[in-house]
């Protein structure tokens, strides 16, 4: 849960949810929550366990559709 | 009967003496048909008791929805740890052992405004542009 709310600091887009796994049965049964830690992304992909912050980054980070900023300068403009 | 033991409480207390600025934890619960729900409001009364940091705000979850739906609460018990603008992390159910760590984390984090985060993972997440949502279960063990 630590770095789920070092998360959510650093991002207002980013939420947080701690959540006690037996007074909510529904919900993990929902989410298949077999053992803990279970971490849900966007109500969809999850990571199982605890991972080192990089690596806990990375899992979340691919959930995330590609970011369409139209930002790329890759493009010559003529 | 205190849920926190005299020799916790009083580690507790000495771990809040490093909040720089206040914390208020927003609590969500209804009277009736809630397990634990009595233990979790005493167990934030007692914790909120010993820092003048901290602050606690109880909010009927039946009644006060428009409350509920301004956190973003949408199951109970709830708590929402907030500093003056409103958090984006909550802790819903009880929190006893490792959730009770992770709470007083949380507070300390809001409080030093400070993630613990290495530059690079700052940087990344300071670049997401679409809401991200973190469900983590845990139990008390």
């Amino acid at each position: 849960m630590r770095l789920a709310q070092s998360f959510a600091l650093e991002n207002t887009l980013i939420q947080a949810d701690c959540i006690e796994a037996t007074e909510f049965p529904d919900l993990s049964s929902q989410f298949r929550v077999y053992a803990v830690p279970k971490t849900v992304i966007n109500g969809s992909a999850s990571i199982e366990g605890s991972l080192p912050e990089q690596f806990f980054l990375e899992e979340v980070l691919k959930t995330l559709p590609p970011q369409q900023d139209g930002g790329s300068a890759s493009e010559p403009a003529g | 009967m205190s849920l926190l033991r005299e020799q916790d409480a009083a580690e507790v207390r000495e771990r809040l003496k490093a909040m720089p600025s206040p914390v208020r934890l927003v609590h969500f619960t209804q009277e009736l048909n809630l397990e634990y729900g009595r233990e979790t409001r005493q167990l934030l009364e007692e914790l909120s008791g010993l820092s003048d940091q901290l602050s606690l705000e109880i909010h009927n979850f039946l009644l006060e929805k428009d409350k509920a739906a301004e956190y973003g609460v949408d199951m109970v018990p709830a708590t929402v740890v907030c500093n003056g603008k409103a958090s984006a992390i909550r802790f819903y159910g009880l929190p006893a052992g490792y959730e009770f760590a992770s709470l007083l984390d949380a507070i300390l984090m809001v409080s030093q405004a400070d993630s613990g985060l290495c530059a690079e993972s700052r940087e990344k997440l300071a670049a997401i542009t679409q809401p991200l949502h973190l469900q983590v279960f845990v139990t008390p063990t």
